[in-house]
């Protein structure tokens, strides 16, 4: 009886303490591409190698390789007592939304999709207004008055993408007309360089000179061709200038190592809440790149336009269109 | 209307590079299917020389060394598809599925072990790799009206291995049609046992017809990382090897209407690319999917309509067995 009263408090002071200051086990699961892709997965390797260096506590990691692996690497991560776990990119959801339900006490977060159960944290962007800004981009570096577009699988995701470009170019120079294609209706339109360089260059065949892709690896196919024909690109999700500097006019960027770091360390102070976040441009989520690579072939009227549109997005004197509110495109 | 034929010429221009892989895999097959030997394998084949060649190139800074290993791995892949179907008389498809899993494997799993970029390789810098050669007076030429654009647009500014894809097409109907062993090898996929009673290994010719499928094939999967794009990308050659597999079918195992049939495909693809999101007169702008949907549909309305019967050679997916 002792013994056991003893257990008891010995139990209930544990989780008085743990209350407090929480010792956590964060995890994080990559998905394809690996956490060196250039791009997603690593703006979120990024955000919890610097959780890590400046916390002390060290993050399980996995990285995905097929499909199948990505429910079983989650659930092993929450068996071995993982706490939060991470996950990253929308092909995760439906491995998370199964294995959440089956350990409600695990905190997961989402990167890019929304979850909705009381013990995951969705995050999500508004890419439609990093979009917009590249877009005003575009349009004041094209001299032709015609710029271009490439996505990857033909989804409402990427098509969020291509209005808000859309609307940025319109909002910079109302006559500029804007190029758009689809690289395919399937996942394999995310990994196809050479079809993505195809595209690149009919659009510039027909007089674009800036491209903007938001097309995964296909990507890397349109900023050669790009190259190649001497136009520019812009590169998606983490900073790709360095892919081909002095082609790359610059980057949308998805604050995903923010996103990532936020995670980790909300739940290690405590604030970590469920539910959904949005992060856009008032967030810090979204914005563009400038380093040394694009530093040349961003000009001070064309910085001059994009504070303009910051400050009217922030502002809510221009308000971007939402594809995925209304499958429509104004 | 100037305009209109520049269009024109650069969608044909478009096919050359398009079709380009697709022409090399296609005579890679033409050359393994003539002496008797299934060859699904074409796809897995160019993948992992793409990888090869992308890999290489990309250390040693040298699109020919590239060029080399892909050849090179090619080639080995195939003799390992002789090693398990002419010497062991194993079932040619299941060899062909096994080097195409094995290659989209294996690619990706080196690729991250090696460059840690998720299975693709670094981008290429310009100096390793195959790039466009323009042809003499070019934009004097390009000039004169009409006829000034074919030779600028058309003809010159392709890379090395466009050029080479188009003339190995003529070759490989002179070593079939014209040569010692072309007759061998066509004898040899029809009649296996009169070739082996004129005392003529059947083992061999078909080792060799394999060698120079093997070949081929690297020269195709060089092509698609280190001259049409910068780098290899997982799966990157994305069915071209069926699509080449179904073009030598097309052309009735005959080079010249291979060419045709790579040609039209080539062409089908570049006009899907061009025609999306551009609004066609008294149609208006045709979904995407529509458009990708056409090369397909052409090929059932061509299979079903106008080719005609295909007949394969003979002793094709059957292994030898010498008689006793």
């Amino acid at each position: 009886m002792r013994v056991t009263l003893i257990a008891a408090t010995a139990a209930a002071m544990l989780t008085a303490v743990s209350a407090q200051a929480e010792e956590i086990k964060p995890a994080v699961v990559f998905d394809m591409g690996g956490k060196f892709d250039k791009s997603f997965n690593e703006g979120v390797y990024n955000g919890v190698e610097k959780f890590a260096k400046e916390t002390g506590i060290k993050y399980r990691e996995f990285e995905v390789t097929n499909p199948s692996q990505r429910e079983q690497a989650i659930r092993r991560m929450a068996q071995k007592g993982a706490n939060p776990i991470l996950g990253v990119g929308f092909a995760q959801a439906p491995a998370i939304e199964k294995v959440a339900k089956e350990f409600p006490k695990v905190r997961f977060t989402i990167i890019d999709m929304v979850v909705d159960l009381p013990n995951v944290q969705s995050v999500v962007f508004k890419e439609q207004e990093g979009s917009f800004l590249v877009g005003v981009m575009a349009a004041e570096a094209s001299k032709t008055g015609k710029v271009g577009f490439v996505g990857g699988m033909d989804i409402p995701l990427i098509r969020r993408f291509a209005c808000g470009y859309v609307q940025g170019v319109k909002w910079a120079n109302g006559s500029a007309s804007v190029l758009q294609n689809m690289t395919g209706t399937t996942p394999s339109a995310w990994n196809d360089p050479t079809k993505g360089a195809e595209l690149a260059r009919s659009q510039f065949d027909r007089g674009a000179d800036v491209v903007y892709a938001a097309a995964g690896g296909t990507g890397i196919g349109v900023y050669q061709a790009a190259k190649d024909a001497g136009k520019l690109a812009i590169g998606v999700d983490s900073n790709q200038n360095h892919i081909q500097p002095g082609t790359m006019l610059t980057s949308m960027l998805k604050r995903v190592d923010v996103a990532a770091y936020a995670a980790f360390k909300g739940a290690k102070d405590g604030t970590w809440k469920a539910g959904i976040q949005v992060l856009g441009l008032a967030e810090n989520g979204v914005g563009w790149a400038l380093d040394d690579n694009n530093a040349k072939l961003v000009t001070g009227p064309m910085k001059a336009k994009v504070a303009e549109a910051e400050k009217g997005i922030l502002s809510g004197s221009i308000k971007v269109h939402d594809y995925m509110a209304d499958s429509k495109c104004p | 209307m100037e305009d209109a034929w520049l269009l024109t010429l650069l969608t044909f221009d478009a096919t050359l590079r398009v079709a380009t892989p697709l022409i090399l895999a296609a005579m890679a097959g033409l050359f393994s299917e003539r002496s008797g030997i299934i060859d699904i394998g074409l796809e897995g084949k160019m993948l992992a020389a793409a990888f090869a060649a992308a890999a290489t190139a990309y250390v040693t800074g040298s699109h020919w060394f590239g060029l080399g290993a892909g050849i090179a791995v090619s080639f080995a892949l195939a003799m390992l598809h002789g090693f398990a179907c002419i010497t062991h008389r194993g079932n040619q498809v299941v060899s062909g599925v096994a080097i195409n899993i094995l290659a989209a494997g294996l690619t990706v799993v080196l690729g991250i072990a090696w460059f840690h970029q998720g299975g693709q390789t670094p981008a290429l810098p310009t100096e390793a790799r195959f790039t466009p050669i323009i042809w003499p007076f070019a934009e004097e030429i390009g000039r004169i009206p009409i006829l000034g654009p074919i030779y600028r647009e058309l003809l010159s500014g392709h890379n090395l291995l466009v050029y080479a894809a188009l003339a190995i097409v003529p070759l490989t109907w002179y070593v079939v049609q014209r040569t010692r062993f072309g007759l061998r090898l066509r004898a040899v996929g029809e009649a296996p046992e009169a070739v082996d009673t004129a005392g003529i290994s059947v083992t061999a010719l078909r080792y060799g017809a394999l060698a120079c499928c093997g070949v081929l094939c690297g020269i195709a999967g060089a092509y698609l990382s280190t001259a049409h794009s910068a780098s290899f990308v997982r799966d990157m050659t994305a069915g071209k090897g069926f699509i080449a597999l179904a073009a030598m079918i097309f052309g009735k195992w005959r080079p010249g209407p291979a060419l045709g049939a790579c040609l039209l495909f080539g062409f089908l693809d570049a006009v899907a690319i061009r025609l999306q999101g551009i609004a066609i007169p008294g149609i208006g702008e045709i979904p995407v999917q529509a458009i990708q949907a056409l090369p397909y549909i052409l090929t059932v309305i061509l299979l079903a309509g106008f080719i005609g019967k295909a007949v394969a050679p003979k002793a094709i997916g059957m292994p030898y067995v010498k008689e006793r």
